[in-house]
């Protein structure tokens, strides 16, 4: 245990010190989630005046939308640096180690999860200078945050366990073209889930990207609802911890097919 | 520990029916250095993917460092350094971040680890370069890293797999030097693989041959090139109409055997050929034969291929 523990932290710091060396990647990151603030903030503005939004600025609501969307896109294409890994050969350089297989997923992870809280972050700091509320105060933009990194957790996870099993960008690329629209749009992200058709909704009650809607705004509200922050949460945590899970799994078939 | 590699009628095949091994046996005695010598595809990387804990193999059994690979992969990884056909080293990493991490994940710290990579950095010749990314390395550079980063734990065994394929010429030569030297060091077995022949020649105290994902020949360089018995014996004729003229006279040298012929190259074996070169020559002038050439050379690793893989090396 306490090798995974120290593996994860060495090959975490071995990620993001190559992180760091790229600027040009760390902008790209920040931007792409202010362009999807402007654009929706603008194109859907006066949505909120149908009833069911339970506020009258769209750019409130929009917030956690934008962050889930965030945390999905840029998750979902970890699988990628697997590939690379394998490609590079040190995939294979690593395996020969007594690294602990675990600490080669975690770090992955990780990595991802640190850019997911720096995203949140700026887009909480864009939507404050664009004048949006949070009446939730700190303790809801951190379950926010928190929801979002569990969130992309279960999609770079996934992501992984793909680039592992399959080794083939194609298919990462096929999977996430496929994914992001539906999941993003079969959620409250950017409708309130009372203006959705029936069984739109009920879709929605299966997607972890609206769980971590729902405990988003349950704690960013002006009453904050604690029982759904929990629940949802849980579902949350334990989806990516699932995925996790199976992802470490994945180093069993690459020893069959390498 | 008497051997520190064995394995035992491996076989492995991929998706295809791609057949890797076809039971493969070999052992590496402790502190010795072993080469294992075949074209691409014999099964040389299969091979050593599986006694690394890289691959698992379809049947048989294979220990390293005393640990079996398939029951206690953990305990052979923490025996082995392993230098890949393709370098494994993060470009984006610097030389020292490089081994720092390297020795890290095999348990090593603290003073010792920076004291081990501050040494390994100078035997290698790469302290120089060592605070810049790797990717702007040379191929050279980068190579005596992976050897490097092979050797940060002081491994029991060491793997090499092609570690010069790819290399100029000159940077070839200074690895073979490098590896040399590592196998002086008689603490540690080195498995090494390789399709060039003088590479296996010159390095392996043994070797053998893969041909179809089974060894073929084993022994020393000298044994089985021994089991040829004798030197080559090449005499290039004048005019290749004088064949017939020149068969009968060579049938009458008693030294020379297995005569044959391939245009107006005559080619022939001999215990001594430099002995049998005069009295071939003599029985050749005696029946008006021209010789324009006359070649003697010691059985070569390239003959002991042909003979056992039958057909000749071509890499």
């Amino acid at each position: 245990m306490t090798t995974l523990v120290s593996h994860t932290w060495w090959m975490t710091n071995r990620r993001l010190k190559v992180l760091v060396k790229q600027p040009a990647f760390v902008v790209i990151l920040l931007i792409q989630p202010a362009i999807w603030l402007f654009l929706f903030g603008n194109l859907f503005r006066r949505v909120v005046e149908l009833p069911g939004f339970g506020t009258t600025s769209y750019l409130d609501y929009l917030i956690p939308g934008v962050v889930v969307m965030t945390a999905v896109s840029s998750n979902m294409w970890a699988g990628m640096g697997m590939l690379e890994e394998i490609e590079r050969g040190t995939m294979n350089r690593l395996l020969t180690t007594p690294v602990a297989r675990g600490a080669i997923m975690n770090a992955a992870v990780l990595e991802q999860a640190l850019s997911t809280t720096v995203q949140v972050l700026a887009i909480i700091l864009l939507g404050q200078i664009a004048g949006a509320d949070y009446p939730g105060g700190l303790l809801g933009l951190a379950v926010m945050t928190v929801a979002a990194v569990l969130l992309g957790t279960i999609f770079s996870a996934f992501s992984n366990t793909v680039g592992m099993l399959v080794r083939q960008r194609e298919t990462i690329i096929g999977i996430n073209t496929m994914l992001l629209l539906p999941l993003t749009f079969l959620s409250s992200a950017f409708m309130a889930e009372s203006l959705m058709p029936s069984w739109m909704s009920t879709i929605a009650s299966f997607n972890p990207v609206n769980w971590a809607l729902d405990a988003a705004r349950a704690a960013m509200n002006e009453t904050p609802d604690w029982g759904m922050v929990l629940v949802r949460g849980s579902w949350l945590l334990g989806a990516a911890v699932l995925m996790l899970v199976l992802s470490v799994g994945t180093f069993r078939s690459y020893q069959k097919s390498v | 520990m008497t051997s520190a590699v064995t394995a035992h009628e491996l076989t492995k095949s991929y998706p295809g029916h791609v057949t890797a091994l076809d039971g493969l046996t070999l052992t590496v005695r402790a502190g010795e250095v072993f080469g294992l010598l075949g074209p691409n595809g014999a099964g040389k990387s299969t091979t050593v993917k599986i006694l690394t804990t890289l691959a698992r193999p379809d049947s048989g059994s294979a220990t390293v460092a005393g640990h079996d690979v398939l029951r206690h992969p953990a305990r052979v990884r923490r025996a082995i350094g392993v230098v890949a056909q393709r370098s494994g080293l993060d470009p984006m990493a610097s030389g020292r971040d490089n081994l720092t991490l390297q020795g890290r994940l095999f348990g090593v710290r603290g003073h010792a680890l920076t004291s081990r990579v501050d040494e390994l950095l100078d035997r290698f010749d790469l302290a120089g370069a060592a605070g810049r990314n790797v990717r702007g390395w040379s191929g050279g550079m980068q190579r005596r890293l992976d050897v490097a980063l092979a050797l940060v734990h002081r491994p029991e065994v060491l793997f090499l797999d092609e570690p010069t394929t790819g290399l100029d010429p000159e940077v070839r030569t200074a690895m073979w030097s490098e590896i040399a030297r590592l196998a002086a060091d008689e603490s540690m077995a080195i498995l090494l693989t390789t399709h060039y022949l003088d590479e296996a020649d010159r390095l392996a105290a043994r070797l053998a041959i893969v041909d179809g994902g089974r060894i073929v020949a084993e022994g020393t360089p000298a044994q089985l090139k021994g089991e040829l018995q004798g030197d080559a014996v090449h005499l290039e004729l004048e005019r290749p109409a004088d064949e017939p003229q020149a068969r009968q006279a060579i049938g009458t040298v008693a030294r020379l055997r297995e005569v044959s012929f391939d245009g107006r190259l005559l080619s022939a074996r001999a215990d001594d050929g430099a002995a049998a070169v005069p009295a071939a020559l003599a029985a050749l002038e005696t029946a008006g034969v021209g010789v324009a050439t006359v070649t003697v050379a010691r059985p070569s690793l390239d003959d002991v291929y042909l003979r056992h893989a039958g057909r000749r090396f071509a890499a």
